[in-house]
């Protein structure tokens, strides 16, 4: 089974799941976060940037 | 009085009052000031009371700014998500959505069915106008949320003033880009409001739609699509004006085109004044450094603060754009304005003016201290100002 991770945005919270996706952007459910554009900026917030996103920790796979 | 208290990591008490609970219930005043222009002049017939909207927001404002002066409280930190989670600030930027609609409808009725003199027509659809300009004020603190009601009232708001697309162009693109030569709601060093304007106006309605058209590409959508946030605005303000037009007639032509243009006028202003000349600089990458809290400017003038749901601690809500504005904090050292936004209004509307105090404010700020490239300049006014100012020099204060 593949391994889907969360994508926490540290400045608002925001969580990136990789195994819903998100709807409202147009990210499919399985999405990886690594296939996000690298302009990709918080949906929340839009102050962090893709790569100031950080994994969750206490991952549930 | 609601006293806030936790146990800190600290294992410390912390208790909080916020002073300026019941006074936030003044926010409702901008929505409905044009009101007192309608009820004074049916209740004495005096066409005096048709400006009296505009006095309030343009002298009377600036002038309790002055008197009442600053107010640099913060919560604690720690109590900031009870702060946040109480209801009662989130009831009042509710309460002002409908209040928009009602305010608008009955000047509507009031200028369709009165015989007015031209100036208090005129007066009063400019004060609607900058009333519902505010709108978008509610509409901008309501859009930053992540709730489904907030995000729908913010729609829903932002339909008065006609302007569905602020949302999306200023959560999305405004944030992104602030403070940089590639934002339209950043005005440059040299560059008067009226300039800005045309660069801002349809910077920010192209790039909303932009925004829109992609994330709708990606779900396979067409751009114009019910599912558009911007377009499902735009619907609300279509059924709105053009009712209006039906029930009163050409006389609505005028008035709906002085209060669209106004209420856009009001955003445009802000906008203005709360990035002037500030400039994230570039990094190796070519990615522009994270937006810092020098990279706007505040005022803490506690009446405008009360009446604009904080929006003039500016910094914080940048650094933090899904803060509630109960808790907007000041910090000490920013770039900070002289008056409220009430007043600096009033200065960016005499370019020369303006520039005469803001240019040296600028070139005195701690980050710049008269370095120009570290500026964000009108590419037109550029040679002007270089020649002017030269690199390094910093006015007396």
């Amino acid at each position: 089974m593949s391994q889907h991770l969360k994508y926490v945005c540290p400045g608002c919270g925001y969580t990136y799941n990789e195994a819903l996706g998100d709807d409202h952007e147009g990210y499919p459910p399985g999405y990886l976060f690594k296939d996000l554009p690298d302009d990709f900026v918080c949906p929340d917030c839009a102050v962090r940037y893709k790569e100031d996103f950080e994994p969750e920790t206490n991952q549930q796979h | 009085m609601r006293n806030y208290s936790v146990i800190d990591a600290n294992n410390q008490q912390v208790t909080y009052v916020d002073q300026k609970r019941w006074w936030w219930v003044l926010s409702l005043i901008n929505p409905t000031l044009p009101l007192i222009g309608v009820l004074g002049f049916l209740a004495t017939q005096q066409p005096f009371w048709l400006v009296a909207p505009l006095i309030l927001m343009f002298v009377v404002a600036p002038l309790l700014d002055l008197l009442l002066g600053e107010d640099q409280n913060n919560p604690p930190e720690s109590l900031v998500p009870q702060l946040e989670d109480d209801a009662y600030y989130r009831v009042l930027t509710y309460l002002t959505v409908p209040l928009h609609y009602i305010a608008f409808i009955t000047v509507a009725v009031f200028v369709g069915t009165q015989t007015l003199p031209w100036w208090g027509f005129l007066a009063l659809a400019v004060a609607i106008g900058f009333a519902d300009g505010f709108a978008i004020n509610t509409g901008h603190e309501l859009g930053h949320k992540r709730t489904r009601l907030e995000t729908w009232l913010a729609k829903i708001v932002l339909a008065v003033p006609a302007y569905g697309h602020f949302w999306i162009e200023h959560n999305r693109g405004h944030h992104r880009d602030v403070a940089t030569p590639d934002d339209p709601a950043s005005a440059r060093m040299g560059e008067s409001i009226y300039r800005f304007a045309l660069r801002e106006i349809p910077g920010a309605f192209h790039r909303a739609w932009e925004i829109e058209r992609e994330r709708l590409n990606r779900k396979d959508l067409p751009v114009l699509h019910l599912q558009n946030e911007v377009l499902q605005s735009y619907l609300i303000s279509v059924v709105l004006q053009l009712s209006l037009l039906i029930a009163f007639g050409w006389i609505m032509v005028p008035f709906l085109l002085i209060h669209n243009f106004f209420s856009w006028w009001v955003l445009t202003s802000a906008n203005y004044i709360e990035h002037y000349g500030l400039l994230r600089m570039q990094q190796d990458n070519g990615k522009y450094e994270r937006c810092q809290p020098h990279h706007s400017w505040n005022a803490n003038h506690i009446y405008s603060n009360l009446l604009l749901f904080h929006l003039q601690r500016h910094s914080d809500h940048h650094a933090n754009p899904t803060r509630r504005y109960q808790s907007l904090r000041h910090f000490e050292d920013l770039p900070s304005l002289p008056s409220g936004y009430y007043g600096m209004y009033l200065l960016a509307y005499v370019p020369s003016l303006w520039f005469k105090y803001m240019d040296a404010k600028l070139l005195q700020l701690p980050h710049v201290k008269g370095d120009l490239n570290k500026i964000n300049i009108d590419p037109e006014a550029r040679e002007a100002i270089f020649e002017k100012y030269g690199d390094g020099f910093v006015p007396a204060s």
